[in-house]
């Protein structure tokens, strides 16, 4: 048995470390932990519940804008205002959740996830003509490497030609992301943190140069998806097959729903949406979601026992750190006592299962020209497709969406504040489902709660031992060199992991140093 | 000619990755040209570690790290981003480890400040503490300043606030470090922050001035009017965001309709928030100074 550690796992969002052990080459148990708390749900105590939708952005840098959609959604239900978002307040914060969506997704393949399968240091021979190779070279030849080198070495598998072609890709996706935030402060006033996403609607009005350089940069993002985004994670899944039966989690799909389109009612269970809302099981056997079965689970993180089992809006935190036989700090978050897989994968999943249009048709027309079945997407190269086709379907839906703004109408409803209310607010992450729960008593935030994204992927054993989905698709596999465990970070960061959300939100008291290390 | 190349740590502590993500929304110069390209003739940026970005991960990553403070000591740039936790010796973050037992932020940026020519914080959490220093401020966090004080390491210290900050501030400042050398103290306000940046309040810059001094305020969030009324702090913050717009000059705060929620400001986010009232105790908020 050998146990190999990773920490810090880098180009993710937060600090995760992971621990694996191998028996004669293959994951036995997979161990994955947060290592920085910041204590959100403390911070957010006794403040303007108005506030939460500022403070909660600051959860995460990669993905700000979910936050503050969910937050803004448990205020409108707090405040009475759910069935009168204005049209133009709900289409505008589609389109900032969806550039955001895009910018993280582009960033992820690329940025994040890309310099696991492509060489850029081989750049150092390049011979061909592209200025931008070319200066990759010129970098390279004067002796400086970093931050390319060092890295894991060994399995590097695309050919010159596509290697090239990827390098140059991650250099042009640099421009892209950027005019995606570009885009989205158009009508979020800047980015990271949005100011435009505010509860009782947005704050932007649309004006048509607005909407016209919106369109145009969506469209150019557009072109991006479908001529080089989709082809490159094509050429990755050629040369490295066998990634499309590693790394299945086996898990239910959870899916909240996100980018709610025929109505301005922002009901969590009703009306329509780009992505549908649900569970669906690894065979697309679809349930309907009832937030109250969402409860968290700490038999094997270090809380008090008595705790377990609760649903976020009833939750409490209180720590046991001697707790035996514990090892981390994130909850086990369990749908109906069941772990969840959630990202883009689970969002085209459940919408697949629904049997909802467009979703089904992208699926199946994108399957079929790459000649691979349905359960092929489950697994970890699945999930970088996966984020491709979900950055395409979002793209599309938003060249739609920003035409049918309406200069002039209005895009905020004024409201007083309650002094006592509670409010749940559902969104989609690019990683993920992401859940706030809000709870004001004498005017201000007397609990605030927020169930992540990678709380469920990244989430330990629960009370029935049952490990987290990323434990889960690390089980069983083969790790050819535990010095370069290549195998087991292309895993991990197919789920995207975000770990500044998910572990601040704990009380950790009295926890020694040698102690808050993960065994 | 030889191409001077400067290297640059970039540590990570208790923040969001919003800083880093901002930096990578640099125009001109663009990302690509601050990772590859002399960013200003004869001066490259060789960023040594940056967790966001690098290709290593685990005992690599930290070996590069260690590396670079012994090799390059004296002559690298310190960039910090976040936080940093003191409470109950750091505990509350940590990166990577040493003889099986995980290392703190607090003891890596000690060691990694007192090694370097200089340090950028960057972002109101390492300039200030920021958002994980908020009330009741569960972990200790401190912003660098209050660190190396007292620690007592006596190394240049430039702040960049901002919550992330504007590109333009971090780029404005690694360019005069590469073509003029390091900032004097006259460059500086009493904040440590560049006056190139941070030099005037958003309320002089403001397009929406005249309506303030008309008395036209906006009563509710998308109306026209000056937004003091909604809770502006553009009154007490310092920086040229009115001027210089944000994400490639397309939009910035006040611009999109909403009150400045002072993030350059070390009353970030307690007394500035809560960010939608108005303004209700000034001497708190540290009126103008100049
Ligand atoms: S200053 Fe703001 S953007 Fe930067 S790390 Fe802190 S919370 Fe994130
Ligand atoms: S909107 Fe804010 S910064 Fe602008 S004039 Fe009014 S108070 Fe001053």
């Amino acid at each position: 048995m050998e146990k190999v550690i990773i920490d810090p796992v880098t180009r993710i969002e937060g600090h995760l470390r992971v621990e694996v052990t191998l028996d004669g080459g293959r994951v036995k148990e997979a161990r994955t932990s947060g290592t920085l708390f910041r204590g959100f749900e403390i911070i957010l105590k006794g403040r303007d519940p108005r506030d939460a939708s500022q403070i909660t952005q600051r959860v995460c840098g990669v993905c700000p804008i979910a936050h503050a959609t969910a937050s803004v959604f448990a205020l409108d239900q707090a405040f009475g205002l759910e069935d009168k978002i204005p049209s133009n307040a709900r289409i505008i914060r589609n389109l900032i959740l969806g550039s955001n969506l895009l910018q993280s997704n582009i960033l992820h393949f690329y940025h994040l996830a890309g310099l696991d399968f492509v060489d850029l240091t081989r750049l150092a021979r390049y011979e061909g003509e592209n200025a931008s190779l070319r200066t990759l070279r010129e970098f390279l030849a004067g002796g400086n490497s970093s931050p390319f080198l060092p890295r894991y070495e060994g399995d590097y598998r695309l050919g010159d030609k596509a290697n090239e072609e990827l390098a140059s890709h991650y250099l042009l996706a640099l421009e892209v992301r950027r005019k995606a935030h570009e885009m989205l402060a158009i009508f979020g006033g800047k980015m990271p943190h949005n100011v435009g996403t505010v509860a009782g609607g947005v704050t932007e009005n649309p004006t048509v140069d607005k909407i016209s350089s919106f369109l145009w940069r969506v469209n150019e993002i557009r072109q991006f998806i479908d001529n080089v985004y989709l082809g490159d994670v094509m050429r990755i899944v050629e040369k490295y097959e066998d990634y499309l039966e590693m790394g299945a989690s086996g898990c239910q799909f959870l899916s909240y729903g996100a980018f709610n389109l025929d109505r301005d009612a922002i009901d969590k269970t009703r009306g329509s949406r780009l992505y549908e809302q649900g569970l669906a099981d690894p065979a697309l056997k679809l349930k309907a979601l009832e937030p109250e079965r969402i409860t968290e689970q700490v038999r094997n993180s270090w809380y008090e026992n008595g705790t377990t089992n609760r649903h976020p809006s009833r939750a409490d935190t209180v720590p046991s750190e001697n707790k035996s036989g514990a090892y981390s700090w994130l909850k086990a978050p369990r749908y109906d006592g069941e772990p969840c897989e959630v990202g883009p994968l689970a969002r085209l999943m459940v919408g697949y299962s629904w049997g909802h249009s467009p979703v089904q048709n992208l699926v199946e027309k994108s399957l079929a020209a790459m000649k691979l079945k349905l359960p092929a997407l489950q697994s970890c190269l699945g999930r970088h497709l996966a984020r491709a086709l979900d950055a395409k379907l979002v793209a599309d839906a938003m060249a739609e969406w920003v035409v049918e703004l309406k200069p002039g109408d209005p895009v905020y409803v004024p409201y007083e504040l309650p002094d006592e209310a509670e409010g749940m607010g559902l969104s989609e992450a690019p990683r993920g489902s992401v859940g706030h729960w809000i709870r004001i008593r004498r005017g201000v935030i007397d609990n605030y709660q927020l169930v992540v994204p990678t709380t469920w992927n990244a989430s330990p054993r629960d009370d029935s031992n049952k490990p987290g989905p990323m434990e889960k698709a690390l089980e069983g596999i083969k790790v050819k060199d535990s010095r370069n465990p290549l195998e087991v970070v292309r895993i991990i960061r197919s789920f995207d992991p975000c770990l500044a959300c998910a572990v601040h939100f704990v009380t950790p008291k009295g926890r020694e140093l040698k102690i808050f290390r993960i065994r | 000619m030889k191409v001077k190349r400067q290297p640059v740590i970039w540590l990570q502590g208790a923040g969001c990755t919003g800083c880093s993500i901002s930096i990578m929304n640099s125009v001109s110069p663009s990302i690509k040209n601050l990772l590859l390209d002399e960013v200003v003739p004869g001066s490259l940026l060789q960023l040594v570690f940056h967790p966001t970005l690098m290709a290593a991960s685990g005992e690599v990553c930290i070996e590069v790290m260690l590396d670079a403070r012994e090799k390059k000591e004296g002559s690298y740039i310190l960039v910090m981003e976040g936080s940093i936790p003191t409470a109950r010796g750091g505990i509350f973050g940590t990166v990577g480890e040493k003889k099986g037992e995980p290392v703190t932020i607090l003891s890596r940026f000690v060691n990694l400040a007192r090694g370097s020519l200089a340090i950028i914080a960057v972002g109101d959490c390492a300039a200030f503490g920021g958002i994980p220093a908020a009330r009741p401020n569960p972990t200790g966090c401190k912003g660098a300043k209050d660190v190396l004080e007292h620690e007592k390491i006596d190394v240049p210290l430039i702040n960049i606030p901002g919550c992330p900050p504007h590109p333009d501030w971090f780029v404005g400042t690694v360019a005069h470090i590469l073509l003029y050398g390091l900032m004097s103290p006259d460059d500086l306000d009493e904040l440590n922050r560049p006056k190139a940046f941070y030099g005037q309040l958003i309320h002089e810059n403001c397009p929406r001035r005249p309506y303030f001094d008309e008395g036209k305020f906006a009563r509710q969030l998308g109306e026209e009017g000056c937004l003091y009324e909604l809770g502006c702090k553009g009154p007490f913050t310092y920086a040229d965001c009115p001027l210089r717009h944000w994400n490639g000059g397309v939009n910035w705060v006040i611009g999109a309709g909403s009150p400045c929620l002072g993030c350059t400001e070390p009353s970030f986010p307690d007394i500035a928030g809560p960010f939608y009232k108005k303004i209700s105790d000034w001497e708190k908020l540290k009126p103008p100074l100049k």
